[in-house]
């Protein structure tokens, strides 16, 4: 495939290094330095795509990160899938793959576009609104006939095989761009020997520079750049980060900067390479030199291929060396785009006219076209262009002064390429990120960055400043206030010498106007990417749309991968003009972070996998996954959840575990459990403020259960505290719960009660835990110890002891949370395995049986234990749980929850109350959530009475057993309840006892 | 995300290391019994929800774990000041 629209030389691409591509499944060639974009153009590639709505042909109109068209789907494999990359800002590589995002069949012939074409009036804004939202049952079909027709990018399907890295950085002066802005900013701040970061898009430094002929101190700019980025590149103090768009600028100067490393290499990162780095940056002063982007004008069949931003044609020409036709027509505003046509008759291709809405321009540039020879059409516009697939004639027509109507006659010319400029808009997107609302200029007819609260300064043509002797004056001063600022005091740089040239006013014109009303003229498009036109944002502000946000959100103008960048400020000024206000009184809409879409797997950098969360294991673990341990998550820990023997169903595990520890003896991993070491002398006083029983007189040596409340009364947390000495204590928490106990007690210790001396610390895992719970509790530990005494008589139950087990060192709790005779020794967590395992040594002959949580579970539930979180949900207290029995209503100080439970909503009668569940027929275990009700014939709504929350298959038992809440359901024993479930089942309980067996509690005190 | 200094450690540090913790200056009643249910609904439900200058409690959880308090902007985020649980805020909303 020949390079029809190459030129012979000039341009930054490397002739000599020719690269294949596939673009659609055909292959092309460009060179090195070229992007996608740059080297479709070069191939002649018109289509880039297809338009969202419409469906109409589509090409690449701009150059940078504002491509709204030129969006594809890159990856030559399934798992190296990126979707909506910008063509123009994808550098090309040897082997690179990419398709066309939008069109199906495919971009050329269209299926859509006879809809589009048919539908054309019937697709308005809102369309999708009006006409896809009934019956709401049907939006997932219609969503995916949607998107597969207006086709956004998809994801791949398989894992990406690359690994992407975060790294945090400190800066004293973050610059962001490296155009001749930052650069001399850069130079100033770097001399200073300040901590400075330079990130820029793109590949190389230079910014405008690399796409302009200007010259600086007489020769090349690009000379200028080479010989700046030569001088920052010695400097130690100063990082340059190319291919690194500054994404995000949030609060307090944290910029969070997309790094591509590799993906200008090849499809997959090399070997042991991170494709790309998301830079988490803290800065003391930040210099925003992005610069601007030059805005199209909005005239009838503006998104023909052929129509170009006329700075992106420059591009084009002076840093790829590609003309993308032969026959220019230019129109504009302004003088800048008269550059365009200087560069396209520079290269030997016709330019037809130049089209100045401005009846009378005069800047140093129109002379030069001028004395060039070029046709210069003043005081008129291009109101329409023919062509369908590629630009082959405009129509022109005088206007008037203020560009409101046409006043002459229409003349056609004849023309293969449409560059125009309707001026510049800054890129105050991330100055807006911030929450800085960007202010209108009348003269530069343009937002600038409005007033900030982060230190920041802005340099260049983010300023309205375009002239090049601005930007580099006011880059070279900014950054070196930027410096002195940080504490590096430091002069500005010297501006090295550029020419002046004369600029002529502007003319603030953005519709470009047609002989026919908006609604009748062919359209005129502003957001190409979203197909709004300059008619449909009409039409919204006619159908009472007035606010900008709203008409963005109806027309869906400024959606999209390139989040309006191209056409937001002409809809702006569209509605504006529509609703007779000015551009600042209608306003902007906000820019938020990301500036270009990022991938996931930078935002995720190594945080996946493995990777993405802590994962907590007891010292035991490894046995556990030697005994075919199924686990169960809580929070961050891996808890063994039961223990499978070959071929047993999880029921059947649970059954043989749960008989097994009734029988004979059982054991658990209880190390998870939170653990708080309290000491102080006022200890003790702490403990009977936060927990809801009473702790003053608990001996040493003597264990106790406690609930814990929060100030409205309301059950948080439980667990067993023991009383190591007079002013030391060891609490136990919930598994899920110790980090935010922890936090609770330093909370009300340093903010309400610091004048208690009492300190805590977590020591979860310095021990490790290991429950063992049956008849034959007490023969096996006799096995392991000979300094405990373990008789019924010198350790009781809610006693603890300590001495040694198995030879280490350990404190034994004589606690239960199954009702049988429990010890749970604690031993220095490096130990635990060994005495796990000593456990099992002398277990054998007592068939000792590992359990799990479910099992833990189960055993808890015959004894009508609550499980914090489980049985409670933040709005049961002590009461609703029968547990009336630990709260103290003697405690001389008001503790946590006293006055909360005492409200009046707290102590009303019939409030929902945790009873036990039997279900009639003894096989049917009730689902936990099950809603109970107390006459399911009861037309729907029916009256609920509360519902499950604890619910299990007693094998001891031989039945199920639940817990739940019922309305007013401690005075109800023996009464039945409803509970008709999901599948039309109804089943029919009675309400009883949560203590399901051993109610006298015999079972714990042998 | 925040730069917080924390006024324990004496130093900035990243706002992954702290957590906010409400309001601050919400004091626990002293005679929670002699408080009506209206006020104790007030001292547990009620917070002032300030559109501009705000004092918080935050806490520097993975740091040194001690509460501090901050005088924030709610609006555009700006720390005016950190201090410690029972000193007084130098930058009030009245000034």
């Amino acid at each position: 495939m020949t390079q029809k629209n190459r030129l012979q030389s000039g341009g930054r691409v490397d002739r000599s290094t020719p690269l294949t591509f596939s673009y659609n499944g055909k292959q092309y060639t460009g060179y090195k330095g070229d992007t996608v974009a740059s080297a479709l153009l070069a191939n002649g590639v018109d289509i880039i795509g297809r338009s969202f709505k419409y469906s109409r042909p589509r090409g690449i109109v701009a150059a940078g990160p504002e491509e709204p068209n030129a969006v594809l789907q890159v990856g030559a494999t399934e798992a190296t899938q990126v979707p909506n990359v910008r063509a123009t800002q994808q550098e090309l590589f040897n082997g690179l793959v990419c398709e066309s995002t939008n069109g199906w069949p495919n971009a050329d012939f269209d299926v859509m576009s006879y809809i589009g074409k048919a539908g054309g009036s019937m697709l308005t804004p809102g369309f999708y609104y009006k006409t896809f939202m009934y019956p709401q049952s049907m939006w997932e079909t219609y969503e995916k006939f949607i998107r597969k027709a207006a086709g956004l990018g998809r994801s791949p399907l398989e894992n990406d095989p690359d690994f992407y890295d975060h790294l945090n950085q400190h800066a004293d002066v973050m610059i962001v761009g490296a155009g001749p802005a930052g650069l001399a900013a850069a130079l100033s701040a770097g001399r200073s020997g300040a901590r400075v970061i330079l990130a820029d898009e793109q590949s190389e430094f230079g910014g405008s520079l690399l796409n302009s002929r200007e010259l600086i101190e007489g020769r090349p700019a690009t000379e200028w750049v080479a010989s700046v980025v030569a001088e920052l590149s010695e400097l130690d103090n100063v990082l340059l980060l190319p291919r690194s768009t500054v994404n995000g600028y949030h609060d307090h100067n944290f910029l969070t900067i997309h790094q591509r490393l590799t993906d200008h290499v090849a499809d997959k990162a090399p070997a042991g390479q991170a494709r790309q780095r998301m830079h988490r940056v803290r800065a003391k002063w930040v210099v925003l030199a992005a610069g601007a982007h030059e805005r199209p004008l909005v005239f009838g069949n503006n998104d023909v291929p052929g129509c170009m931003v006329a700075s992106a044609v420059s591009t084009y020409i002076n840093r790829y060396g590609v003309a993308p036709g032969q026959d220019l027509v230019v129109m504009t505003t302004n003088d800048f785009a008269y550059q365009t046509a200087l560069d396209w008759a520079d290269s030997g291709r016709n330019v037809v006219a130049i089209v100045d809405t401005r009846p009378n321009p005069n800047g140093d540039r129109v002379a030069a076209a001028e004395k060039r020879g070029l046709r210069v059409i003043k005081g008129a516009a291009v109101i329409e262009v023919q062509g369908s697939k590629r630009v082959s004639g405009v129509s022109i027509a005088s206007i008037d002064a203020k560009g409101d109507k046409v006043v002459g006659s229409v003349e056609r010319l004849s023309c293969d390429t449409v560059a125009s400029s309707g001026g510049w808009s800054p890129v105050v997107h991330l100055s807006c990120h911030t929450g800085s609302r960007p202010e209108w200029r009348d003269d530069i007819i343009g937002f600038v960055p409005g007033k900030t609260v982060q230190k920041q300064l802005t340099a260049g043509g983010i300023n309205g400043s375009y002239s090049l002797k601005a930007c580099l004056e006011e880059g070279a001063r900014q950054g070196a206030e930027a410096a002195t600022n940080a504490g590096f005091e430091v002069a500005a740089a010297a501006v090295p010498a550029v020419a002046e040239v004369k600029e002529g006013a502007a003319m603030a014109l953005f519709h470009i106007p047609h002989t026919k009303p908006t609604s009748r003229a062919p359209k005129q498009f502003v957001d190409f990417q979203n197909d709004v036109t300059a008619a449909g944002i009409e039409l919204a502000t006619r159908e009472g749309f007035e606010s900008i946000e709203h008409v963005k959100r109806y027309t869906a103008m400024g959606f999209g991968t390139d989040q309006g960048k191209l056409g937001n400020i002409n809809g702006m000024a569209i509605a504006a003009k529509s609703t007779n206000r000015t551009i600042p009184e209608t306003g902007t809409t906000v820019f938020r972070p990301n500036y270009t879409p990022i991938t996931f797997g930078a935002i995720a950098g190594r945080h996946c996998g493995e990777r993405f969360d802590p994962k907590r294991y007891s010292s035991m673990h490894k046995w556990h996954l030697e005994n075919g341990c199924t686990f169960e998550d809580v929070g961050q820990w891996k808890r063994p959840w039961y223990f499978p023997k070959a071929g047993e169903s999880m029921q059947d595990a649970l059954n043989r575990e749960c008989k097994a520890t009734r029988e004979s003896v059982g054991i658990l991993d209880a190390s998870t459990l939170g653990k708080i070491d309290i000491q102080g002398k006022d200890a003790r006083e702490f403990l009977g403020r936060v927990y809801t029983n009473a702790w003053a007189k608990l001996a040493v040596g003597k264990c106790r259960y406690g609930l814990m409340c929060g100030e409205d009364g309301m059950v948080f947390d439980d667990g067993v505290t023991s009383a190591l000495g007079e002013n030391h204590f060891i609490m136990t928490t919930t598994t899920g719960g110790a980090a935010r106990v922890l936090e609770w007690l330093e909370l009300y210790h340093q903010t309400e009660w610091p004048e208690l001396e009492v300190y805590f610390n977590t020591v979860t895992d310095q021990w490790s835990t290991m429950t063992i719970s049956g008849p034959n509790a007490r023969n096996l530990l006799a096995e392991l110890t000979d300094d405990i005494d373990l008789s019924n008589d010198n350790f009781k139950f809610m006693d603890w002891k300590e001495g040694s087990v198995a030879g280490v060192p350990a404190r034994v709790f004589r606690i239960s949370f199954t009702g049988e005779l429990s010890y749970e020794i604690n031993v220095q967590a490096n130990y635990g395995l060994y005495v796990w395992e000593k456990l099992f040594e002398k277990g054998a002959k007592y068939d000792l049986t590992p359990y799990g949580t479910e099992t833990m579970h189960i055993l808890r539930a015959e004894k009508g234990f609550i499980i914090a979180g489980q049985d409670t949900d933040g709005s049961v207290h002590p009461y609703d749980l029968g547990m009336g029995w630990c709260v103290s209503n003697k405690k001389p100080f008001s503790y946590i929850g006293k006055r909360g439970m005492a409200r009046e909503d707290c102590v009303k009668p019939n409030r929902k109350q945790l009873v036990g569940l039997k279900t009639k027929d003894p096989s049917v275990v009730l689902p936990e959530g099950a809603q109970a009700v107390k006459d399911p014939n009861q037309p729907i709504p029916m009256t609920m009475l509360g519902h499950v929350t604890s619910s299990y298959w007693s094998a001891n038992l031989n039945r199920s057993i639940a817990m739940g809440f019922v309305r007013g359901g401690l005075e109800r024993m023996g009464e039945s309840v409803f509970y008709p479930l999901a599948d039309g089942r109804v089943v029919e309980a009675e309400i009883c006892s949560p203590i399901f067996l051993d109610p006298k509690g015999e079972r714990q005190n042998v | 995300m925040h730069y917080i200094y924390c006024p324990h450690c004496e130093e900035y540090r990243e706002e992954e290391e702290f957590h906010a913790a409400g309001e601050a200056h919400i004091a626990r009643p002293l005679d929670p019994e002699a408080c009506t249910d209206a006020e104790w609904a007030d001292f547990l439900y009620f917070r002032t929800n300030s559109r501009g200058l705000h004092h918080e409690l935050w806490v520097h959880a993975t740091g040194c774990r001690k509460f501090f308090n901050m005088t924030r902007d709610t609006v555009t985020y700006e720390i005016k000041e950190v201090y410690k649980v029972g000193e007084q805020p130098q930058v009030t909303a009245d000034q």
